[in-house]
């Protein structure tokens, strides 16, 4: 039987700093205009959330938290390569990733 | 011990998360990220996830990062590029970030957690009991998972596709 990290480190700690970290890719969404930058930012979101389902999966000892990161883990791989290949298009029509630049469906 | 490696893993993360965010240059944002992506598979280890961290690293710090850095090195961007959004919009992301943050914290930190029934302790995080759940009673999104990440690389070469000079047979539309 080993020790768990519950002993010492209070689950409350675990939510407190995913949210932080949930909030930092928030606000680089927010924050910033260049495209890859503001994809960077929902990989810190989505592994904020992961961090949180491993956390509560070793609290309630319960395996089915783990696999949830896995598919998770799989789908941002996915949304990576397909959101990279857009914004590469993007790229090579408007030779900028920046998202103010993208107004041509608004008129 | 391990609430000392709980502060320190969390600081790294959260400081290479607002580097990430922070910094004009993509490349160095990148390499931020692979910092906190480090620092959060520390956590999973802390968390007696073993697997999960090797996983995250290979999956997140190697495939992850590498297309993105390959990105930014074939738009060629530096640090120039990037206009300056106006400063008004730059408190309003301050403000709701931190609003959002205030109220999930104050939602979550009152959320009670002692109700719930603690189990025996178990070695969940071993690759022997998440593959048996894995392959036992997620067979079905495990193989659906399988499908999406085919038709991501067949959708992903086909928009970076260079767009071939359109032929004589589809008429002079052009």
């Amino acid at each position: 039987m080993h020790l768990s990290v519950f002993n010492t480190v209070p689950i409350q700690y675990y939510l407190l700093i995913s949210t932080v970290l949930f909030c930092i890719g928030v606000f680089g969404v927010l924050f910033r205009r260049n495209a890859i930058i503001m994809f960077m930012s929902i990989e810190l979101m989505l592994n904020a959330v992961n961090l949180l389902l491993v956390a509560f999966s070793t609290f309630h000892n319960d395996a089915n938290g783990q696999v949830f990161v896995f598919f998770i883990m799989a789908v941002a791989a996915a949304e990576v390569a397909v959101g990279l290949a857009i914004l590469v298009t993007i790229f090579r029509n408007v030779h900028s990733v920046d998202i103010d630049e993208l107004k041509q469906l608004k008129h | 011990m391990a609430f000392y490696i709980f502060l320190f893993l969390s600081a790294i993360a959260v400081f290479c998360g607002l580097m990430t965010i922070l910094s004009r240059n993509p490349i160095h944002s990148a390499l931020y990220l692979i910092g906190c992506f480090f620092a959060i598979a520390g956590h999973y280890m802390l968390l007696n996830a073993e697997f999960l961290a090797i996983v995250h690293i290979i999956v997140y710090a190697g495939a992850i990062m590498v297309l993105f850095l390959f990105t930014v090195m074939l738009m060629n961007l530096n640090e120039e590029s990037e206009n300056h959004k106006p400063a008004l919009s730059k408190i309003a992301a301050v403000v709701a970030a931190g609003l959002l943050g205030f109220v999930l914290i104050a939602a979550l930190l009152r959320a009670d957690t002692t109700a719930v029934p603690q189990l025996p302790e178990g070695n969940i995080g071993q690759i022997k009991t998440l593959g048996k759940v894995l392959l036992k009673e997620y067979l079905f999104p495990f193989e659906f998972a399988s499908i999406l990440l085919l038709v991501a690389m067949i959708g992903a070469v086909l928009l970076a596709k260079k767009e071939k000079p359109v032929d004589k047979l589809a008429g002079d539309v052009n």
